[in-house]
């Protein structure tokens, strides 16, 4: 089945929300992301055929944007956070305690394929910082205790409880997970 | 607790707060819709808005009320407003906790600024690695529109507004308030020679306002209290209302703390931040996000307002605000920020994607001292070459780390190349050969 026959009520939904077609482009490009984990060529050129665009149309905007992976990553996506603000409160080290666990440096795959590594530019969570992002999650104030776990959870199990829910920093007072003061 | 009132933190800071709708409505939520659509006129809206003082707090400052102005009044086709949650400043993470816990809040301002520019849709530019605040602004969108306060017919007052979101991909220059327009128009994120503004042409070519997810916030608040309450908080007439810092770094509490502006960086980082994780003392803060250059404890005492921070050489930005302890390398941490620049600069203007290449690669080489003294002269021509010489602020932005560090800490600068200089005992003459 082809993508557009699989997702064909998604796409129409997508394809609703703007009045020029080529604003879907992106959403889409999503869409097929979530389906392979990576934006293949064929499905690069269905989506063109969708758009009324051409292929190069959609390999320019696709190849502007970080977080299109166009070729396969683990089943595990890590990203690191390497911008200042972690930096300063030890994201090298997290980096470097990763690269021993799991045998990989940036741009590597375990050979299971279940982990990939990449370092990433800032991802908006600096106050909870060493963070970094794993498929679609955050996981933030990494210790290597944390690290651990969230590695040994992704996989046995394939998600983590360690993982960030709705954010707010510092919590309210009250709440257990306040850093003292 | 603090001082002062919390506007937009206040209902998160509740314990037990979700941000579902009941819980919204239960603070207050949405009467400002209620009382505005269809009961005020827009023109009207737009004058309180104005009146209050409120200025963008994505990173300009622009008077939000002026913005809308410009509109042109005569034109009767569609408009748009699109919600710039593109949070990616490295040092900001406000918007982030703004949407994720009380996404009703920056609803109700979409549909309030929708109404004032006489807009029938808007989209939420989000950034694109926040998959779980997508999901919590959708399910917020659907609560309100099965509730009436979004889509057709709001509240039977006639008015329309849809809201839908949009991720982003990854770029930090789609924080531009054009290059946010090019990418929610499919295409590659580069900033659009202005003018023409997006109030004139926006997204799609058509009357477009852009605003930050904080401005929009404090629109609920504005219209139900009005602008004299507004205005009289803060660091009147120019910097009025609330902001939430950011503080991030080597502080003992870092988070988010909303503050009246005007308090001074002291208050902030050592009153609500906690101080300083350890003894060591403070070396050095970035006051607004990771374009603006970086202060020296001597400008503790700075108030928190656009011109304040201003004179002091810097500017209030997005309201991240670093903070370094002693120990910290100023080359060092001028790198890691030029290394963030290098890496986004979208590439539509030379200075840019020529001078951060040239930047990080003699910083580098200062960096692992391999440096020259004539470096330093380098350094200092580049940032001039860069800075307001390209499309977007993006030049400015990225050659303040190094200019702030040069101006105060050139001596780390020197010390590095000294060494160089000192390993390099002596460069082998050319040898005549006969």
């Amino acid at each position: 089945m082809t993508f557009s026959e699989k997702y064909k009520d998604e796409i129409a939904d997508i394809l609703s929300r703007y009045p020029v077609k080529r604003s879907a482009l992106i959403p889409l490009l999503y869409l097929a992301q979530r389906d392979h984990g990576h934006v293949s060529e064929a499905a690069m050129k269905e989506i063109a055929q969708l758009l009324g665009l051409t292929p190069p149309q959609v390999y320019e905007t696709i190849t502007f944007y970080t977080l299109f992976n166009l070729k396969p990553v683990g089943t595990f996506h890590i990203q690191v956070c390497r911008s200042l603000m972690c930096a300063l409160v030890g994201s090298d080290t997290v980096l470097e305690w990763i690269k021993v666990k799991l045998g990989i440096g940036p741009g590597e795959s375990t050979a299971d394929g279940l982990f990939s590594l990449c370092l990433v530019e800032c991802l908006a969570a600096c106050g909870t910082g060493p963070m970094m992002q794993i498929n679609d999650d955050y996981y933030e104030r990494l210790t290597e205790e944390k690290l651990d776990r969230i590695l040994y959870d992704l996989r046995s199990t394939g998600t983590s409880a360690l993982k960030s829910g709705p954010f707010m920093w510092p919590e309210p007072v009250g709440s257990a997970d306040r850093p003292s003061s | 607790m603090p001082k002062h009132e919390l506007i937009l933190l206040k209902n998160m800071m509740q314990p037990g707060y979700t941000g579902s709708l009941p819980d919204y409505e239960k603070t207050g939520g949405y009467q400002a819709l209620r009382a505005t659509l269809g009961k005020t006129a827009p023109a009207d809206v737009t004058a309180t808005v104005r009146k209050s003082g409120l200025r963008g707090r994505g990173g300009a400052g622009f008077p939000t009320g002026v913005k809308w102005g410009f509109l042109p009044k005569d034109y009767h086709g569609p408009r748009y407003l699109c919600c710039n949650a593109d949070e990616s400043e490295p040092g900001t993470f406000k918007d982030r906790q703004l949407m994720e816990r009380d996404p009703h809040q920056m609803l109700e301002g979409i549909v309030l600024a929708c109404y004032a520019i006489g807009a029938e849709s808007a989209y939420i530019y989000i950034r694109g690695e926040l998959v779980l605040c997508s999901k919590i602004l959708e399910r917020a969108i659907d609560e309100a529109r099965t509730a009436g306060y979004i889509g057709k017919n709001i509240l039977g007052t006639g008015i329309n507004v849809e809201v839908w979101v949009h991720r982003g991909a990854g770029a930090y220059i789609c924080g531009e308030e054009t290059a946010l327009l090019e990418s929610l128009e499919g295409k590659r994120g580069l900033p659009r020679i202005k003018p023409p503004f997006p109030a004139t042409h926006g997204l799609y070519n058509k009357p477009t306002v852009v605003n930050n997810v904080e401005t929009l916030a404090n629109l609920p608040h504005i219209l139900t209290r009005g602008a004299d309450w507004f205005a009289s908080i803060g660091s009147p007439p120019r910097s009025t209302g609330t902001r939430v810092f950011c503080v991030s770094g080597h502080v003992k509490r870092p988070g988010n703390y909303e503050v009246p502006m005007g308090v001074t960086f002291r208050e902030l980082v050592y009153e609500h931040a906690g101080g300083m994780r350890s003894d060591k003392p403070m070396k050095a803060f970035i006051p607004g996000g990771a374009s603006a250059p970086f202060l020296t404890p001597a400008h503790l005492d700075v108030k928190l307002d656009f011109e304040s921070v201003a004179a002091a050489g810097s500017m209030l930005g997005s309201g991240g605000v670093t903070v370094m302890e002693e120990g910290t390398s100023m080359v060092w941490a001028a790198l890691r920020l030029m290394e963030f620049f290098y890496h986004e600069s979208c590439g539509k203007c030379s200075p840019c994607r020529e001078g951060s290449s040239w930047l990080v690669q003699t910083m580098r080489r200062i960096m692992a001292k391999r440096g020259r003294m004539e470096d330093l002269e380098t350094l200092s021509d580049l940032c001039k070459n860069i800075a307001g010489r390209t499309v977007c602020a993006f030049g400015d932005a990225e050659v303040a780390p190094i200019q702030g560090t040069l101006k105060y800490w050139r001596e780390e600068y020197v010390a590095l190349i000294r060494e160089a200089e000192a390993a390099n005992l002596v460069m082998p003459e050319p040898v005549a050969r006969g």
